[in-house]
């Protein structure tokens, strides 16, 4: 019995959305969701891909690749733990939708944004990835926005810039392939490498590109926008660390490095100053999340031996990170009027876990020890230093910034006035969901090499960074 | 073929020109829709014509799919104050695009391997043309025509270097979706009468 792997990994979760599209009970369609997610990402870090399994007289392999109108989806055996990673941090966002209501169709079209970013991942020619990329950004507006209220301002942006995005993909990568046919041709380099820095400007939300993330935190659902700024930079990022894989002259470019530590730095000191300014809860989430793309872009610009176990390193965190966040804002919001800090105050004594979530998840994001995202921050910072001083001081400016939004959100919560009383409204799942959550950021802070069993064979992927 | 080449450029000044400028829905449909016809002819020097076919109906049914909608919309009132909405203004700016295209349509077409003057002038043309659209305007049918006049433009371009079948069904599921999007986002954005009157 044979089987291919992008059927299982691309089509079947696609398929899994779509059908989840027609069932009402939002409780089982978080949990059967969830579970599949679950299920995907255990059988792609223990199923192997193209090797025979036996099962007494059966006998199951799974084949890399299927043809799609000439050109192929392949899923190399390399990349099991990367797919295990990210159906389990679907997964994360799939259950954690059981606490936070009106979040349903996270867990379908969830499932068909996953889908189609890992075909993203997957599809040959590599430049193709755009036109998946920017098929997951047509699916994820109906999941921003309902059809009963008026899109915001930062929805439309979103569209458009990350719209903008796929022109400048696709032309780059045809461009790059006739640099390594003419390689003396400088002029040719230097307009691929910015048509292609244009693209994943837009794509990653680089600095000054970032202004629909706070607005999208303002107008849409927490949790939805959440998943997004995780799935998508997350997966945008590796499919970036391909195109330096794959072509050495931009690879061993000396200006590489520099622009991608520019731009890393740009992200995490105005994120993090920004963040330290802001007076609503949610926005304070973007610009955290703005940070998190920084400094996996910095983890890029480092020497790819030790950037790209960091950046690999800097995922989990990540992940479990704006989950809580997004979590914990969305209970918040319900239970206030806004999230500016003029509504949420005090509101420690109505959504004790959630309050403490977001403040645990700024921590974390500002590198806070014993936090899920210390010991890649540490590992990042300590080799940033090594290479410029002054980037390491501008990471510090960034850090301190989140830090410093950390404890502003803390005081915030806890400022409630004179004898009013502990009134708990958080329901029994969402206490749960927010336990698990913060427990699992010490428990990835403290113990970072738990992470280490799905980690350790990704810089397998690449065929040169990492090696 | 390149006298055609060159009318069909002359239709695009004319509708992507034409859509900075009108403000009635209907009209700016129907140039969007002569606006893929004008791509059609262009496509026909690189592609072959069942793939540049299934570019242009897949346009036509974009085109389709928004004027249906706004057809069933009510009359939308939202001033967009903060933007210029004077049609000397919006016709300057397309001229100084028309002439920053015209400058660079050399350059461009030798980087596309020689795609053709007209093939590069049309294509950059809808692209400048659709992202000053973008810049001017914030409402959704707009920005929606924006949007698909931008990769309108991309896909003329793109066809002198890339004629694979995928790419040609992505770029057109990609078409539709964009326009499904928009349409998703006018039903949204109409205002509604109170439920309990």
């Amino acid at each position: 019995m044979t089987a291919t792997a992008p059927a299982i990994w691309i089509i079947l979760p696609i398929s899994i959305g779509a059908f989840l599209l027609f069932i009402r009970n939002a409780r089982a369609v978080s949990i059967i969701g969830g579970s599949l997610a679950v299920l995907l990402a255990l059988s792609a870090q223990f199923i192997p891909i193209e090797s025979a399994l036996r099962f007494g007289n059966l006998s199951l392999k799974i084949d890399t690749s299927i043809t799609v109108l000439g050109r192929v989806l392949l899923i190399e055996p390399a990349e099991g733990s990367l797919l295990a990673l990210i159906y389990a941090g679907a997964a994360l966002w799939f259950f954690g939708s059981l606490a936070a209501s009106h979040s349903v169709r996270v867990v379908s079209m969830g499932f068909i944004i996953t889908g189609l970013m890992v075909a993203a991942l997957s599809v040959q020619p590599f430049l193709y990835a755009a036109l998946f990329i920017e098929m997951a950004i047509l699916i994820a507006i109906p999941m921003l926005t309902s059809i009963y209220a008026p899109p915001g301002k930062g929805i439309v942006r979103f569209l458009i810039y990350q719209t903008l995005a796929m022109p400048f993909i696709l032309l780059a990568g045809w461009l790059l392939a006739g640099v390594e046919a003419s390689p003396g041709d400088l002029a040719l380099a230097a307009q691929s490498a910015s048509v292609l820095g244009l693209g994943f400007a837009f794509l990653l939300a680089i600095f000054p590109l970032y202004n629909w993330i706070p607005m999208l935190m303002e107008e849409a659902s927490p949790f939805t926008v959440g998943f997004l700024l995780w799935i998508l930079p997350t997966i945008t990022i590796i499919f970036g660390a391909g195109f330096l894989d794959r072509y050495s002259w931009i690879r061993s470019s000396p200006q590489l490095a520099l622009a991608l530590q520019t731009a890393g730095l740009l992200m995490v000191a105005t994120g993090g100053l920004w963040a330290a300014f802001q007076r609503h809860l949610g926005r304070i989430m973007a610009f955290g999340a703005i940070a998190e793309t920084g400094f996996s872009i910095l983890a890029l610009s480092l020497d790819s031996k030790l950037g790209i176990p960091i950046l690999f390193l800097l995922i989990p965190a990540r992940t479990l990170t704006l989950a809580l966040w997004s979590l914990a804002l969305t209970i918040i919001k319900e239970n206030s009027e806004a999230m500016r800090f003029g509504s949420t105050r005090g509101i420690l004594r109505i959504t004790p876990f959630a309050a403490t979530g977001i403040v645990l998840a700024t921590l974390s994001t500002g590198a806070f020890p014993l936090l899920a995202s210390f010991p890649a921050r540490l590992a990042l910072w300590e080799n940033l230093s090594r290479a410029s001083l002054g980037a390491g001081l501008w990471m510090g400016v960034g850090i301190a910034g989140l830090l410093m939004s950390a404890f502003r959100s803390l005081a915030v919560v806890a400022m409630a006035d004179e004898y009013t009383s502990w009134k708990p409204k958080e329901n029994p799942t969402q206490r749960v969901m927010l336990t698990l959550g913060m427990i699992g950021l010490f428990i990835l802070g403290v113990f970072p090499q738990v992470a280490q069993f799905f980690l350790s064979e990704l810089p397998l992927m690449f065929e040169h960074l990492g090696r | 073929m390149p006298a055609l080449a060159w009318v069909a450029v002359g239709i695009i000044v004319i509708t992507s020109a034409g859509l900075l400028i009108v403000r009635d829905w209907r009209t700016s449909i129907i140039l969007l829709a002569v606006q893929y016809l004008a791509m059609f002819i262009l496509l026909l020097s690189h592609l072959p014509l069942g793939m540049a076919s299934v570019k242009v109906v897949a346009g036509w049914m974009s085109s389709a799919i928004l004027g249906m909608t706004r057809s069933d919309l009510k009359a939308d009132d939202a001033d967009e104050t903060l933007w210029p909405r004077g049609r000397l203004f919006r016709l300057f700016a397309a001229g100084m695009v028309g002439m920053i295209v015209m400058g660079a349509t050399p350059t461009a077409n030798d980087i596309m391997a020689n795609a053709g003057m007209a093939v590069t002038a049309g294509g950059l043309l809808l692209v400048g043309l659709g992202l000053l659209h973008l810049g001017i305007t914030s409402q959704i049918l707009r920005v929606t025509q924006g949007l698909l006049t931008v990769i309108a433009g991309f896909e003329i371009i793109y066809s002198a270097v890339e004629s694979s079948a995928l790419v040609v069904a992505l770029l057109a599921v990609i078409n539709l979706g964009l326009a499904l999007v928009g349409s998703y986002l006018m039903i949204a954005s109409q205002p509604r009468e109170s439920e309990t009157l």
